[in-house]
């Protein structure tokens, strides 16, 4: 027994020195970042974040933002122009790039990858469910091959932002053969044009990537990139701390100081494309309208009751800055000529005095139940705001629902004032100013505008800035739009969610963008 | 009983607020879009209907595609089980050993020192929250002390040829030393804090029903016969004390087959109890069902293998 023992050990000895030896093989330089799993890896069927993150190192569209802006530049398309009537944009595409499988990329392939999702009839459309397609692109009619490196996009209403949803993931173009390659597989087996190719998904443990050495522009400066599968923020701060990644997104603000505190780790943080907010309901058309928010000294009150500032320093714990305008500091088009109102309940008691409520009034505030960036903790935060309006006499008594009842009875009106957020898909503030706040989008049962704010001015701002083509001209017509806003307090804005990565300090050059997409064609490793 | 498990996890799903429609297609789509998604996914049929066509479906072993990822779901449950598997394995390994070990000294020591401290251990390991044990011993041993990783099954430069999905396995198969230490490594912290509460349960069970075998005619007798201290208690007491033992052993496996929610999440273990809650938070109907029918098969399956053990052990059971 004892000489078997003494051969196991022996054993176990020599095999883990053999592992040592097998690791100082040079590795390729490689950086292991921790983020949750994708759910699927077709950029034109993916809805959540932490798929669009792999997708955008896989994939380009014809455009793309600069980086660490929402300015549109080319990417595969080289130029394009755009029709008198602004119905019809012609791209150029760029000649002699290859997708990842050595197909060809041409406007066949843009073809594919925007009639397979438009068109209903198309051979490939059964097998995805395209979400996005109907709700961002469908101004698009069509797409049309003009010759082999030129596709003309036919819109049905002249749109300008159109140009911004082109940068979008759901824009990006995929190699056709590689789809029919795979048929119902083909959303595990992503080919695009990308600084990065596809190796491997371990489902709920890794996506592993490498570089694209025959890549047109820039090429990557790291050979592999690997996502790795840490769902929960604080185990990927200990990852992080033990070396096992080199990088992660959204830690635990409770974990804020310690990261600090860490020399070896840097943190990156911006406010990315998203407001929280408390809507009031407006619509007189709605079941859960009450009196009380017809007035707008009454909203104007609310807005000086609350204490913004210390919600956002209290409650989301660094995670944000305060919200003064719907659409965030990062967005062109913001009004930074716009003064906030400031927390003074004193002011508040008198405008509820002047607008008929001395004594305030009983209402509901609804809570949302889960946590988004924009709007850390809700339950918290609605407490907050529920002691703040107290203050002045009102008393609001919290509400809360699952998720999907939620937005649901919010979208129908139930509400008398609810805490919502929005992060946009594209970079325009036509996906804040009209999706949210625009009398179109205020139609009980479907609303995105849940305060059900119609004001018929801001319309047709909304409306002129979506068929103007003059970039300045449109920037002019959405800060019109917040002036407006910020004068009728639809909303309280309360808060703009950073987005926050964690790097070890050895990560250099690593690009923050608005829309919150990571790209990993610029990072380099130091010391590898 | 699987029959009853599918009625009640087909109408329970359904009858939790939220919509497969809406969660799939997000915060902003209209409503034609969410009719045309049920429409697809047979959610505008009659309820009756639907569980029909999928238990016709079941029966031929085919649990249809998830809505969320369009992966097939018996691939996926079959992907994450060996997973659950290994991890359950290795767990009750360090439930069973540690558990019956102090169990047995508790009993036969009773009322000393060792026998307060393992009950007080036991009991701190029955009540205290899994989360807060993994995190514990994630700073610990992966941060701090640096002796084990901290998540997944491998480190990201190995990689083993999937064959039965059974890391150890596999990597033994292909001869992949190295891989093969490094799951080992991986699976020791997650094991640990997994088995805790077993092990805590059994050293409690083994201690009282090793007690009430203490006591027995048969033992005095046996002592009598002057046989050693160790065969006494090892021959003929915790033979006789095994059949509780036995059923709570199995019991808690087949609990930890079921997949570990907080573990898993903890550690970044790709197994069951995540899939099912991502599935049950995406209202992934088809997903959630399968799942859930698979864990009851194991569920099942687990209890009958507990229940001819105990024709093995004693002999006064028969089976006819």
């Amino acid at each position: 027994m004892k000489k078997f023992l003494a051969f196991v050990l022996v054993a176990v000895l020599v095999l883990s020195v053999l592992t040592g030896c097998k690791q100082q093989v040079k590795q390729p330089v490689t950086l292991v970042f921790a983020k949750g799993d994708a759910v699927e890896l077709d950029p034109a069927d993916v809805t959540d974040g932490e798929s669009i993150t792999v997708m955008n190192n896989i994939f380009e569209g014809l455009v793309r933002y600069k980086p660490g802006s929402t300015e549109i530049e080319p990417c595969l398309a080289t130029t394009w122009e755009a029709s008198s009537d602004g119905l019809e944009w012609t791209f150029h595409l760029r000649q002699g790039i290859k997708f990842h499988d050595g197909t060809p990329f041409n406007a066949d392939a843009v073809v594919f990858s925007y009639e397979r999702q438009r068109d209903p009839n198309h051979s490939f459309h059964k097998y995805g469910k395209w979400e996005y397609w109907s709700w961002c692109f469908s101004e698009i009619a069509k797409t049309e091959k003009v010759d082999d490196y030129t596709v003309k996009i036919t819109l049905s209403s002249p749109f300008t932002p159109f140009l911004s949803t082109m940068a979008m993931f759901t824009a990006d173009v995929v190699s056709p053969t590689n789809c029919e390659k795979w048929g119902d597989q083909w959303f595990a087996n992503p080919i695009g044009t990308g600084p990065f190719k596809f190796v491997e998904w371990v489902k709920g443990d890794h996506i592993t990537l490498e570089k694209n050495n025959d890549y047109w522009g820039e090429k990557a400066k790291i050979d592999k990139l690997i996502f790795k599968v840490i769902d929960d923020p604080s185990a990927r701060l200990i990852a992080l701390q033990k070396g096992e990644v080199q990088g992660m997104e959204f830690p635990n603000p409770n974990d804020y100081e310690t990261i600090q505190k860490d020399s070896n780790l840097v943190i990156l943080s911006e406010p990315g494309l998203n407001v929280g907010y408390l809507a009031m309901n407006m619509g007189e058309d709605t079941p859960g309208f009450e009196a009380p928010y017809k007035d707008v000294r009454v909203r104007q009150a609310i807005a000086y009751a609350i204490n913004k500032k210390d919600i956002v320093e209290q409650l989301y714990k660094g995670t944000a800055v305060v919200a003064k305008n719907p659409i965030p500091p990062t967005l062109w088009g913001y009004n930074d000529a716009i003064q906030d109102y400031e927390y003074n309940p004193t002011k508040a008691k008198e405008l509820l005095a002047q607008a008929g409520y001395p004594n305030g009034f009983k209402t509901k505030l609804w809570a949302m139940p889960v946590s988004r960036p924009y709007m850390f903790d809700p339950q918290k935060i609605a407490t907050a705001i529920q002691a703040y309006l107290k203050a002045v006499g009102i008393d609001a008594e919290i509400v809360t629902y699952d998720w999907g009842t939620y937005l649901q009875k919010t979208e129908g009106g139930e509400h008398a004032m609810c805490l919502l957020g929005w992060t946009a898909d594209y970079a325009d503030p036509d996906d804040f100013l009209y999706v949210l706040l625009d009398s179109d989008s205020a139609t009980v049962g479907s609303a995105g505008n849940v305060a059900f704010y119609r004001n018929p001015e801001v319309h047709k701002l909304n409306i002129q800035a979506q068929q103007e083509t003059n970039f300045d001209k449109r920037v002019e017509l959405y800060k019109k739009v917040q002036e407006y806003v910020h004068n009728d307090v639809p909303w309280v804005t309360i808060a703009h969610a950073k987005q926050t990565l964690v790097f070890h300090k050895s990560v250099k050059g690593f690009v923050l963008y608005p829309t919150g997409d990571y790209h990993f064609e610029s990072v380099t490793i130091e010391g590898q | 009983m699987l029959f009853a498990v599918s009625i009640l996890i087909f109408l329970l799903i359904r009858l939790a607020p939220g919509d497969p429609a809406r969660t799939m297609a997000g915060e902003h789509a209209s409503l034609e879009i969410l009719e045309q998604m049920r429409k697809e996914w047979g959610l505008d049929k009659p309820l009756i209907e639907q569980y029909l066509i999928w238990l016709r479906h079941a029966f031929k072993g085919d649990f249809g595609r998830s809505i969320l990822t369009h992966e097939s779901i018996l691939k996926e449950i079959l992907y994450r089980f060996p997973n659950t598997l290994e991890l359950s394995i290795f767990a009750m390994i360090f439930a069973t050993l540690i558990g019956l070990f102090a169990g047995i000294i508790s009993a036969v020591r009773r009322y000393s020192i060792f026998d307060y401290f393992t009950m007080f251990i036991a009991l701190f390991g029955v009540s205290m929250p899994v989360f807060w044990l993994a995190i514990m011993l994630l700073l610990l041993f992966g941060l701090k002390l640096n002796l084990l990783p901290i998540s997944g099954r491998l480190s990201v430069f190995y990689s083993i040829k999937p064959i039965t999905h059974l890391y150890l396995v596999d990597s033994l198969i292909t001869l992949n030393f190295p891989a093969f230490f490094d799951a080992l490594k991986h699976l020791v912290l997650p094991s640990v804090a997994l088995g805790t509460i077993p092990m805590a349960f059994i050293a409690r069970i083994t201690r009282s029903s090793m007690l009430d075998v203490l006591n027995r005619d048969y033992i005095r007798t046996a002592k009598a016969k002057g046989l050693t201290q160790r065969a006494v208690i090892m021959k003929h007491a915790l033979k006789n004390a095994l059949i509780p033992i036995i059923t709570a052993s199995g019991t808690e496996f087949a609990l930890l087959l079921g997949g570990a929610v907080l573990t898993e999440t903890v550690f970044s273990w790709p197994g069951l109890g995540t899939y099912v809650v991502q599935a049950v938070n995406a209202r992934d109907y088809p997903a959630v069902q399968g799942a859930v029918i698979f864990i009851a098969l194991v569920v099942a399956v687990v209890n009958l293998i507990v229940d001819v053990l105990y024709a093995f052990i004693d002999p006064r059971i028969h089976y006819q």
